[in-house]
């Protein structure tokens, strides 16, 4: 019985998993309101299906133009209040809101807008 | 001599003391008057009185679509239960009227109040309870919507049309003032958001399609009916925006959201209270 039901859970979990990992690409994680969520407050013009985009933060587009340096792009994801204390942008490293695999997903996601 | 002389110095101490708590923080009225000189800067075509529409000032369509809605509320039916409520008497045969001061009309843009005897900031919603209780009912419980729910509801339409009227008078008054204060402004949670965040820095911004309501007038209306019929109370509404900002939030009447309630509802001070309103 204990045997059954623990391959059932294995089973399920290797489900999710590789679900998870089929489906979590840098925009995935970017438009789930649970993860990223980051339409809730930027727009990206460049992007048709980003719809209904909150206007709280700057226009998400010309990525590479405007940061050049990676490190700085990553590190404004990380924890926006790092150089500017009064951002309204959650802090998504420094609070585990997105994971370090996720950020860095998110920020080549980024550099194609 | 030397008594007087301990006297005076015990005098001056107080009074730097007291100017002390003057300059590190403005008081009250002062917190509010610079509230709206930033919305008024912020938004000059938005009237003062129209700040009690909260989102809808800022969205003519949907406040259009409120002023039908309002015409044949779809909750008018549970405002006749709280009516009913309301009337019924008591075991000692009084009535919340006959409990209440003037009837208990006109009388809900005073509170919350600080009451000095309890050392503590006491709501409508608690007044009704010890109505109850002074006259051999049990309490009902906080947040009780099929109960004291309704009974505010109907309640404080009773005080359609009185002005906010908060006062923050006193030593404990001025401490849960700013403990509300400090809940409003501490930004906390894994979003690192504070209400101020919202309410105040990004009021009149879209954050997906939601308007953020500034924080001035949004006291004046509970509680509201969201969505037809589903009656929530101002501390209700707390609990929903921090629960969707991934905050840990109350249970409504803790001393945290009665403290919240107390400054949040000073802020709409001034402002034209009408109860049980339609929100989305
Ligand atoms: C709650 C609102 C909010 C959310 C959610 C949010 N941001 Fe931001 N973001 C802002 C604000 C406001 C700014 C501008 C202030 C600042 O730079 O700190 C900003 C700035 C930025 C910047 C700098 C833009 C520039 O032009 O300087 C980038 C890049 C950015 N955000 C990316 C993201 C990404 C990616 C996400 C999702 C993972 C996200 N943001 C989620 C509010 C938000
Ligand atoms: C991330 C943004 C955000 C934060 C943080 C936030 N809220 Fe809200 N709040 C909203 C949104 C969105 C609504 C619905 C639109 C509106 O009326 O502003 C709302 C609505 C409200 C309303 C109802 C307004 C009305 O008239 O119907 C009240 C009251 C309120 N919030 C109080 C608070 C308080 C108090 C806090 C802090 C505990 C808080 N909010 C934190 C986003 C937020």
């Amino acid at each position: 019985m204990r045997k059954r039901a623990s391959i059932i859970t294995g089973v399920i979990a290797t489900l999710l998993a590789s679900s998870a990992y089929a489906v979590e690409t840098g925009k995935d994680i970017a438009f789930n309101r649970s993860k990223g969520n980051c339409l809730a407050c930027h727009s990206m013009p460049t992007l048709p299906d980003a719809e209904q985009p909150g206007e709280s933060g700057p226009p998400l587009i010309a990525m590479l133009a405007r940061f050049p340096d990676r490190a700085v792009l990553r590190a404004k994801i990380w924890d926006a209040t790092a150089t500017n204390s009064g951002s309204f942008m959650p802090p998504m490293g420094k609070h585990q809101v997105l994971t370090e695999a996720e950020i860095d997903k998110v920020v080549d996601f980024l550099y194609g807008l | 001599m030397k008594k007087i002389a301990k006297q005076t110095y015990i005098a001056l101490a107080g009074l730097s003391v007291l100017m002390g708590t003057v300059s590190a923080s403005a008081g009250p009225e002062e917190d509010r008057l610079k509230l709206v000189a930033h919305f008024k800067n912020k938004f000059p075509d938005l009237k003062f009185d129209d700040y009690i529409y909260s989102a809808l000032a800022f969205d003519p369509d949907a406040k259009a679509q409120y002023n039908s809605i309002m015409e044949f509320p779809p909750y008018t039916s549970e405002l006749d239960k709280g009516a009913k409520l309301w009337k019924t008497p008591l075991k000692s045969g009084k009535t919340y009227a006959d409990c209440l001061p003037n009837g208990g009309k006109m009388i809900a843009g005073n509170y919350p109040i600080f009451d000095d005897a309890k050392g503590k900031v006491v709501t409508l919603e608690d007044t009704i309870n010890d109505c109850r209780v002074a006259n051999g009912e049990e309490a009902y419980q906080i947040g009780d919507d099929k109960t004291l729910g309704l009974i505010s509801a109907y309640m404080r339409t009773l005080s359609d049309g009185m002005k906010m009227n908060i006062k923050v008078e006193g030593a404990g008054a001025l401490k849960a003032y700013e403990d509300g204060k400090r809940t409003f402004y501490g930004r906390v949670g894994q979003l690192n958001f504070s209400c101020g965040n919202c309410h105040v820095d990004n009021a009149g911004v879209r954050i997906r399609s939601e308007l953020l309501s500034p924080v001035i007038g949004q006291a004046t209306h509970w509680p509201a009916f969201r969505g037809g019929d589903k009656l929530t109370t101002l501390q209700e509404r707390y609990k929903g925006c921090q629960y969707d900002v991934r905050h840990t939030p109350d249970k409504p009447g803790s001393t945290r959201y009665n403290n919240l309630e107390y400054f949040h509802s000073y802020l709409s001070n001034g402002l034209e209270m009408k109860a049980s309103v339609f929100r989305k």
